[in-house]
């Protein structure tokens, strides 16, 4: 005889396991922290919704290379795509709904990562680096030539986006609605990634980062999930630029470009990757540690902010969150006797 | 008894180089198997062809009467094949239960029926795969395994790097395995007392080539013969 399920939820540990996904007393802190800047920081709103943007554009990059294990160097590629949905439609005055908007961008970079991911995963390691390199060049390129559409090399400017839910304008001199807009788009992407992340699929991108061969024994499709990962980073990386491209009402080249990839992954290693809020201390860190540095050494800011990422290289491979991670442990060991 | 896994004229090994040479095995439905053979001969290879981590030059590799040729690896496994691996490759930064649940599929093995034969796994359902010994880290793999309900059980060395107290343990536990449900098993073992305790059966391997198929009894009643085939004192 069959015996019946075990439910699994009754046993002890399973339910000190599901407290492990469960929302953590510190989770409200950045969200609390990001609200509280919007009232005492009325005037840096502006550079509050570009690190905002950051921390989602190094999000879709986290689900990617810190979760599923797949190394790129070609995420600009989706915030680019995403930015210049929005951009196109609206200057041609097709679409300009923001939230609506935001979904096609999602749509279309998902399209591109599928596209490029059913290719570029069927290779790995520096052969898929490289390519996820190519493919942000070509985009890029392709986005020059196509002047008519793309606006070339000057970009798209003055964007027409309409005014959110119909009601709050996007000022760029007072960025209140862009803070508060990009805040609520950075949520919903990051309850969507939490959930993935700690759902079976995400479980099984662990398992493909950390045993490939393993995950194909015990009969999972890894190819398949990899390159679904990489359109779904890709569809909110596109939600990224698509925001920027609201926020800012402006898209150019520089979406797609090499340096937003690099600074992007940049700030993932400072922060610490496969950690889900590495992306948010390495992007206050990034853009705070530029703010100033570039305010006390205007001509020679990025020397300190390489040394810094010298020394984290060396000493802190796991980023910020790996130090505060190892301190911790090191004082709950002290205290127990 | 009908077929569920055969070889037949199997040659196989890794790229151009042929580890295997001219296998013919087939194991029954529900049959049990001990593979035994010196370090080196090709026994980890066999179960690796079987999976399909190598390259296949000659003959023809069947499940269920249907071949597993350029059948993918995780195909395979959906069809039925359990594999064990002999470093057990369990997944360190996923806790046991999600180790446990990350390939498992509905059929005679659940939860229950895993814990019942590894109680040990129940206690430590919260544990990360790099929190358990080396006898735990081999019950979760084998519960893997059996979770994903094979077929056919591949069992790479279960016992290597464990204590003696504990292969005895582990023993035991396999030996109960082999009663339960239709499952094939085949265990591939440097432990010849382990081997020839588990099945009634036992091939030994040398050199890439079966050198003995038959029964295990036949074996253990004969040291001589044992040692002159795999090779010991």
């Amino acid at each position: 005889m069959t015996p019946a399920p075990v439910d699994w939820s009754e046993h002890p540990a399973a339910a000190a396991m599901a407290r492990r996904h469960r929302l953590r007393a510190w989770e409200p802190i950045p969200w609390v922290a990001a609200l509280a800047f919007y009232f005492l920081f009325p005037k840096y709103l502006g550079f509050g919704t570009e690190l905002l943007i950051t921390v989602l554009f190094a999000i879709s990059l986290d689900l990617v290379l810190g979760y599923a294990g797949i190394v790129t160097l070609g995420q600009a590629a989706f915030f680019g795509a995403g930015a210049y949905t929005v951009g196109m439609l609206a200057k041609r005055g097709i679409w300009n709904e923001p939230i609506t908007g935001l979904i096609l961008a999602a749509l279309v970079a998902a399209a591109v990562g599928l596209g490029s991911g059913l290719v570029l995963l069927r290779t790995q390691g520096l052969t898929l680096l490289m390519l996820t390199l190519c493919t942000m060049a070509l985009l890029e390129e392709a986005a020059n030539l196509a002047h008519d559409y793309t606006g070339g090399f000057d970009g798209l400017d003055s964007l027409p986006i309409a005014p959110l839910l119909g009601r709050f304008e996007f000022n760029p001199l007072y960025p209140t609605t862009q803070y508060l807009y990009v805040l609520a788009v950075l949520f919903v992407c990051f309850v969507f990634v939490r959930t993935l992340i700690y759902s079976p699929f995400g479980q099984s991108l662990t398992g493909i980062r950390e045993n490939t061969l393993r995950m194909h024994a015990v009969g999972a499709p890894v190819r398949r999930r990899l390159v679904l990962c990489y359109a779904l980073s890709a569809a909110i990386a596109g939600v990224a630029g698509g925001v920027w491209a609201q926020a800012n009402a402006y898209v150019n080249l520089g979406t797609l470009g090499l340096d937003r990839a690099a600074t992007v992954l940049i700030i993932l290693v400072l922060g610490g990757y496969g950690r889900l809020y590495g992306a948010f201390v390495g992007a206050v860190a990034y853009m705070a540690l530029s703010h100033f540095l570039s305010k006390i050494y205007p001509t020679a800011w990025q020397l300190g902010l390489g040394l810094l990422l010298v020394v984290i290289a060396l000493f802190a491979r796991n980023g910020i969150l790996g130090i505060a991670e190892a301190a911790a442990h090191r004082l709950r060991t002290r205290a127990t006797p | 008894m009908a077929e569920t896994l055969s070889l037949r004229h199997v040659s196989a090994g890794y790229g151009e180089t042929v580890v295997l040479e001219d296998i013919d095995l087939v194991l029954a439905h529900g049959e049990s198997l001990s593979v035994i053979g010196r370090n080196g001969v090709g026994k980890t290879t066999l179960l690796a062809t079987v999976m399909g981590h190598t390259t296949l030059h000659r003959g023809e590799v069947t499940l269920g009467g249907a071949s597993l040729e350029r059948v993918p690896i995780f195909r395979r496994a959906r069809r039925g094949l359990g594999w064990v691996p002999q470093e057990r490759e369990i997944f360190p930064s996923l806790s046991v239960r999600e180790n446990l649940t990350i390939g498992a599929r509905p059929g005679h093995w659940t939860p229950e029926r895993v814990f019942e034969l590894f109680p040990n796994l129940a206690a430590r359902l919260s544990s990360m795969g790099n929190q358990l010994s080396g006898g735990e880290q081999q019950m979760l793999s084998i519960a893997r395994a059996l979770l994903t309900n094979p077929s056919v059980l591949l069992m790479d060395e279960p016992t290597e790097g464990l204590a003696p107290v504990l292969v005895e343990a582990l023993a035991a536990m396999l030996r109960r395995l082999r009663g339960e449900g239709a499952l094939s098993i085949v265990l591939v073992e440097q432990n010849s007392r382990v081997a020839l305790a588990f099945s009634s059966r036992t091939v030994v391997m040398d050199k890439g080539r079966i050198v003995y198929d038959g029964p295990s009894a036949a074996l253990s009643a004969d040291p001589d013969r044992l040692a002159a085939l795999i090779g010991v004192a």
